[in-house]
């Protein structure tokens, strides 16, 4: 009996696991105004604990034996697809599907997420619409979780467009500003342009295989396309917009440095731990596809690693301490997406998990800096924090570690696993192998440049300093930090439970040069030697003029060049934005509604002619008489002729 | 032309006389601009028609046609505008400037062009219909006397008669009524409203 | 003796008539409209005698009374009423009278 209740138990289990946040959201939204904020923290933080817990359970159900766990929930709908004689039906159901790769993504959302909610509780407390922003967390959390375990591409699509729309409600959560408005509605947009895309695969999907189950999508693509087919190469394709758009790769990366906007907890929860690599984990889902389309695969490496060295390049001018770890989180991304389309996946699975633990502790940490700044963002501005705030500091500390991939943190283990792979692979090769290299050169300097920026030299912050006292703040921060730090050993259980999940990918038999490994592991200490001289102004005692006019942020052409995301920003200005404005403007009176006016106008028109014969003179009425009068004849003696005639 | 117009008696030669006199006064009533002058033509019109009247075998009309219409209403014409002064305008008026009744303008050729064109269109519309009717009658030498309208009279169109006598009281009450100078009534109602 | 087709009858009763019409729609003085109507009515007193001496009945007399009749209470309305348009704008202009427009 025992054998029998326990799966029965998981799977039930795993059908209500993404509900509790669902149930949450509800009471919040509708109840939100009356309930306090201990009510509200408890109901939005008891249901993560219930999801994270869940999330646990089931995830320990999986085994060898078990590889997979689905849970059928209801049938949406059917759709049936008529082609001459034959007839596909394809119902869709929900159903969420856990394997190795699922289990993985629900650990990653339900466990930070836990902890970001635990975090905003405390710092979102003194905002009026906190009801408000924690329901709007946890429908992202729904929607999100959605999307991982869902088992065909309709609901994967609804997790999609959920997470999208969660991220423009928080995003533009202080709505009062404009700014924020608007850079929710940019994130919105942009994102859409990838929605659209993948919208077209996806129907593209279900003209050629008749059905939208990833499974068989997967099994059926491999018996019916070869390798280097037309139609996965066109699909695969239009998945890798859908991708491009959600992770804030070229060309679509415009949106995530103005999502900055938002509250530091959102940033940390969307658009560092979960929704961006909602990308990644749509192509880690449909690697089916994606082998059989090797040049899409070649892509898939370029426009990461091209992002890559883009952010790494922008992040390296800005000013704001939270564009910086936009930029980072682009850039990481950036190489998820490299060793996606390399071929190792489970690398770049577990770098995903590594990055969401350290980006979100960056994120937090600084979240809680700039709140005891007093809602100080320009890094130009701080200084010297390493004194005044110290716990804040060894936390930062602890997350740039990870991400600069010293060895021994987390970080450290998935970037060289992704690295390591980088030089034999078939779909990239050695050039992307230099072009991570550098990558993470640029990312150990403007690291630096950060850490120096912020804590060290002189303070450049004259007031008095707020440190939040909130236990909840500091243990969600302490937990991450330690994951971030320890994480490096999940990197077997995360192995074992991904290789079932993705199937092996053939490599090249190019032999490797034995200065590989040396060099990868090096790069990062010689970023941190080179900033040490270069920023050295930076964390100097004389630093504290920094914010004057000598030594304040380069205003040089290439800085503003940089600061500005190289020049996409404004090129998309140009290209798209200003032409739809000025047909928008063109078309201000609406040509349709003017061509529906033109019914009006005409009736107005026969209106005005039979008003111009109410004269209300005497005779012109007697002689619209005798006019009638005449037509009448005319038309009976017409008539009379024709019978005649006839 | 010429050859029918000789084969006609002289009798029917008058009735073409006078019907063409009583278009050719017609059209100077109409055009016409001193009022009374157009009154007189009208009388001529009227008379000339009566003169159809009886050469188409109907004393009886011909002589109502007199007696009545010309002699009756068209005498009520005279006498309103002689005791009411409506037709100083056309006499002594000058030309005015926004075009308010204005006797010297009246033949101006713009003023006319519509309404002939109209009612030339009508005319023709109207002639081509009695043409193409294809009437063969012809008027009779046998007249129709008084007597056999009173016959008509006083039979079948007797309730024809008592609604006309309807019709002439209203017109009496109504001229009475329209006809009256302002604050006539008023001295009667205060006259009731102290007595009583 | 008198064989008159009625068409021509009818012909004068039409010219009659249309004369009178054109005086109607082109005289702005109110007297001139009312003398109109008058021709108006006279040809159609015309084109009834005409047609009942054609047929040899009386009907087209008595017609002719109820015509005339009209022509006498349309008169005397129509004269009071002028009375009162003089009174009242001191001019006989009959497009005075065009507060029905629009």
């Amino acid at each position: 009996m025992n054998d029998t209740m326990i799966p029965l138990m998981t799977e039930t289990v795993l059908a209500f696991l993404p509900f509790y946040p669902l149930i949450s959201f509800l009471l919040l939204i509708g109840f939100g105004k009356c309930l306090s904020w201990r009510v509200a923290a408890s109901l939005s933080i008891g249901a993560m604990v219930l999801s994270a817990l869940s999330s646990l359970f089931v995830v320990t159900q999986l085994s060898v034996d078990v590889p997979v766990i689905t849970s059928h929930l209801w049938t949406w709908f059917s759709l049936s697809l008529t082609e001459g004689a034959n007839q596909t039906t394809a119902s869709i159901n929900i159903n969420f599907y856990l394997d190795g790769l699922s289990a993985v993504m629900i650990s990653v959302v339900s466990g930070i997420g836990l902890l970001i909610h635990v975090f905003a509780a405390a710092y979102m407390k003194e905002d009026e619409n906190f009801s408000r922003f924690m329901a709007y967390m946890n429908l992202f959390i729904v929607a999100m979780l959605i999307l991982v375990l869902a088992d065909n591409l309709v609901l994967l699509y609804l997790g999609w467009e959920g997470v999208g729309l969660c991220s423009f409600l928080l995003i533009g959560f202080w709505y009062q500003e404009k700014e924020n408005v608007l850079a929710a509605r940019k994130a919105f947009i942009v994102t859409r342009v990838g929605d659209t895309a993948m919208a077209i695969g996806l129907f593209m999907l279900f003209k050629e295989l008749g059905q939208l189950t990833i499974v068989d999508i997967t099994q059926s693509a491999q018996t019916l396309w070869i390798t280097g087919d037309d139609k996965a190469y066109w699909i695969a394709l239009l998945l890798l917009g859908g991708a491009v758009g959600k992770s804030a790769q070229l060309p679509l990366q415009t949106w995530l440095p103005d999502a900055m906007a938002g509250p530091t907890p959102v940033s940390a929860l969307i658009h560092a731990a979960t929704m961006v690599t909602a990308g990644v984990y749509l192509i880690a889902r449909m690697n089916g596809i994606f082998l059989l389309a090797p040049e899409v695969m070649n892509y898939v490496a370029w426009l990461g690693a091209a992002t890559l060295l883009l952010a790494g390049v922008a992040a390296l001018a800005q000013s704001d301490i939270k564009r910086v770890l936009a930029y980072s989180t682009m850039s990481q991304i950036g190489y998820m997406m490299l060793s996606l389309g390399a071929g190792a996946f489970s690398a770049g699975v577990f770098h995903l998990m590594t990055h969401a633990f350290f980006k979100a502790l960056l994120f937090l940490t600084a979240g809680a800096i700039i709140l005891a700044l007093h809602h100080q963002q320009n890094l130009f501005k701080m200084g010297g924090l390493l004194k005044r705030l110290p716990f804040e500091t060894a936390l930062f500390a602890v997350g740039l570690v990870c991400l600069m991939a010293l060895p021994g943190s987390s970080g450290f283990f998935s970037k060289e696993a992704i690295i390591a792979q980088l030089w034999s692979s078939n779909t990239a090769g050695p050039l992307l192998w230099y072009c991570a290299i550098f990558g993470a050169l640029l990312t150990s300097i403007y690291s630096c440049r950060l850490f120096f920026l912020a804590f060290m030299g002189e303070s450049r912050f004259e007031q008095n300093l707020q440190p939040s006292s909130s236990k909840l703040l500091k243990i969600s921060l302490i937990a991450l930090a330690a994951l971030s730090l320890v994480g490096g050993m999940f990197a077997n259980i995360i192995d074992m439970s991904l290789t079932q999940v993705f199937p092996l990918v053939a490599r090249s038999t190019k032999s490797e040069p034995n200065w590989l490994h040396t060099i990868a592991i090096a790069t990062p200490f010689v970023g941190i030697i080179f900033s040490w001289f270069y920023f050295s102004s930076y964390r100097s005692k004389g630093s504290a003029g920094l914010n004057q006019n000598n030594f304040s942020e380069s205003t040089s052409g290439i800085a503003n060049f940089c600061r500005q995301g190289l020049g996409f920003d404004c090129l998309y200005h140009w290209l798209l934005v200003k032409p739809y404005c000025s047909l928008a403007k063109l078309n201000r009176r609406d040509i349709f509604d003017q061509l529906i006016m033109l019914n009006a106008w005409y009736v107005v028109l026969c209106h005005d002619v039979l008003k111009s014969g109410q004269t209300g003179k005497l005779r012109w009425y007697a002689a619209a008489i005798g006019l009638v009068t005449f037509l009448l004849l005319l038309v009976l003696s017409v008539g009379a002729l024709s019978t005649e005639a006839s | 032309m010429m050859s029918i117009f000789m084969e006609l008696t002289p009798l029917q030669l008058t009735f073409y006389f006078a019907a063409l006199l009583a278009i050719v006064a017609s059209l100077k009533v109409v055009t016409g601009k001193n009022t009374v002058h157009a009154l007189l033509y009208l009388v001529v019109s009227l008379l000339a028609v009566a003169v159809c009247f009886y050469l188409m075998g109907a004393p009886f009309a011909a002589g109502l046609e007199v007696i009545v219409y010309a002699g009756a209403i068209l005498v009520l014409f005279v006498f309103a505008i002689m005791m009411f002064g409506l037709g100083q305008d056309e006499t002594l008026h000058a030309p005015s400037v926004n075009g308010r009744v204005d006797g010297s303008k009246v033949n101006k050729f713009n003023l006319w062009f519509g309404p002939f064109l109209l009612a030339l269109l009508l005319l023709t519309e109207l002639v081509y219909a009695i043409n193409s009717g294809e009437i063969q009658a012809k008027l009779t030498s046998n007249t129709i006397d008084a007597k056999q309208v009173g016959i008509l009279l006083y039979g079948p169109y007797l309730l024809a008669v008592e609604i006309a006598s309807f019709l002439l009281l209203a017109g009496l009450i109504g001229g009475y009524h329209f006809a009256k100078p302002e604050g006539v009534g008023l001295d009667r109602k205060k006259d009731i409203g102290e007595h009583g | 003796m008198i064989a008159i087709p009625l068409s021509h009858i009818l012909i004068l009763a039409s010219i009659l008539f249309v004369i009178g019409f054109i005086g109607v729609i082109t005289r702005k003085n109110t007297l001139f409209i009312l003398m109109s109507l008058e021709v108006m009515l006279n040809a159609v007193g015309v084109a009834f005698i005409g047609a009942g001496s054609a047929w040899q009945q009386a009907d087209g007399q008595v017609m002719f009374i109820l015509i005339l009749t009209l022509a006498a209470a349309e008169v005397a309305l129509g004269l009071a009423l002028l009375i009162q348009m003089q009174h009242r704008f001191k001019s006989l202009d009959i497009d005075l009278l065009s507060k029905l427009k629009g």
